[in-house]
């Protein structure tokens, strides 16, 4: 017993532990939050983080909160991804469907090269907003943890769905349509 | 004069590119990928060879060192495309600090391990209650002594 309380193994066992708990916290802070679907699956609807990021393809910023007021599904991407390409087109179709109405489709161009994602746009004739994250900062906010996500926002601002993964029409029409008829 | 007019052309335009080139700052993709990181895959760019984004970034490089760009010229466009974390070197906040906080506490608990190892062996009792090498021949059985004595007289030169 008198051994194990010595100085040496208690300065190893002090360092061994301390190592493990960096580990352990390396882990932890690594991971994605999967806040929002908890929330969501409680029956919260908790309140959109707000993001403000660099417009892409034009000058200044913009924000979560210019769109106040609107149903906002928000979209993350990157030109590099494949899952991507083959969703640009149906969000720009539903773009189009939504944006009489009040809601619209808002991309977050994430870890990508500015010419690359300009290309995108002009391939795909993308005409919604589009902001630019380019050190993936505002992923955190969403646990957003591969590509393409996506968030819908009601007009009030609060969270309503996330799909981790591509959309397809039938989410449009179960988490996105309803929405509209809600008052801001 | 027509011919000396003509090898003065081939001489110029031969050279024009060479002076071009030795204007141009010399550096590789393969001079920058181990020095910035692929942000998405989470490692060295050198090391994330099949990744869609390390291709694209490698292009993007690719796009820059043909812009007869320098390589901190270079790694300044990546940190504006991809911010500061695309720079393979620790950060000072967060997890970072635990790539200059680990080596500094293994060093640190090494060398009280060595400090506290050290002690103990120079404070360890001693059978014959001094220092020196004597100490361990005397601490010998009377027959291993002798054995000893026996062998190190067969070496005597």
């Amino acid at each position: 017993m008198n051994r194990l309380l010595s100085p040496l193994p208690v300065v190893v066992m002090v360092g061994v532990v301390a190592l493990l708990g960096l580990l352990a916290y390396g882990v932890v802070a690594k991971s994605p939050d999967r806040g929002i679907e908890a929330a969501l699956a409680s029956g919260e609807t908790p309140p959109a983080p707000d993001i403000r990021l660099p417009r892409l393809g034009s000058d200044g910023e913009g924000s979560l909160a210019d769109y106040r007021g609107k149903v906002v599904v928000l979209n993350y991407w990157a030109s590099w991804c494949e899952p991507c390409r083959a969703e640009s087109p149906l969000l720009q179709r539903w773009h189009e469907r939504l944006e009489p109405r009040g809601a619209t489709v808002l991309g977050v161009d994430v870890l990508d090269a500015t010419p690359d994602a300009q290309k995108f746009i002009d391939e795909f004739d993308l005409s919604y907003p589009m902001l630019k994250d380019g050190d993936g900062d505002t992923q955190k906010d969403f646990g957003v943890a591969a590509y393409p996500e996506t968030v819908v926002i009601d007009r009030r601002g609060r969270l309503r769905a996330i799909e981790r993964g591509p959309v397809d029409d039938a989410f449009f029409e179960r988490h996105v349509v309803p929405l509209l008829e809600e008052p801001a | 004069m027509r011919r000396a007019l003509a090898l003065l052309i081939a001489v110029v335009s031969l050279a024009a590119p060479t002076a071009a080139a030795a204007q141009c700052p010399r550096t590789s993709v393969a001079d920058i990928e181990d020095e910035v990181m692929c942000p998405v895959c989470g490692t060295p760019l050198a090391l994330a060879t099949e990744a869609p984004q390390a291709k694209q970034e490698r292009s993007f490089i690719l796009d820059l060192v043909e812009d007869c760009k320098s390589k901190d010229e270079v790694k300044a466009a990546l940190v504006a495309e991809f911010g500061e974390d695309v720079l393979a070197v620790p950060g000072d906040d967060g997890f970072d600090r635990a790539a200059v906080l680990v080596p500094g506490l293994g060093l640190l608990v090494a060398l009280a391990g060595i400090t506290a190892a050290t002690v103990r062996w120079r404070r360890r009792p001693r059978p014959d209650g001094g220092a020196g090498s004597g100490g361990s021949a005397a601490a010998l059985g009377g027959s291993d002594s002798a054995r000893l004595d026996a062998d190190l007289k067969r070496y005597d030169l």
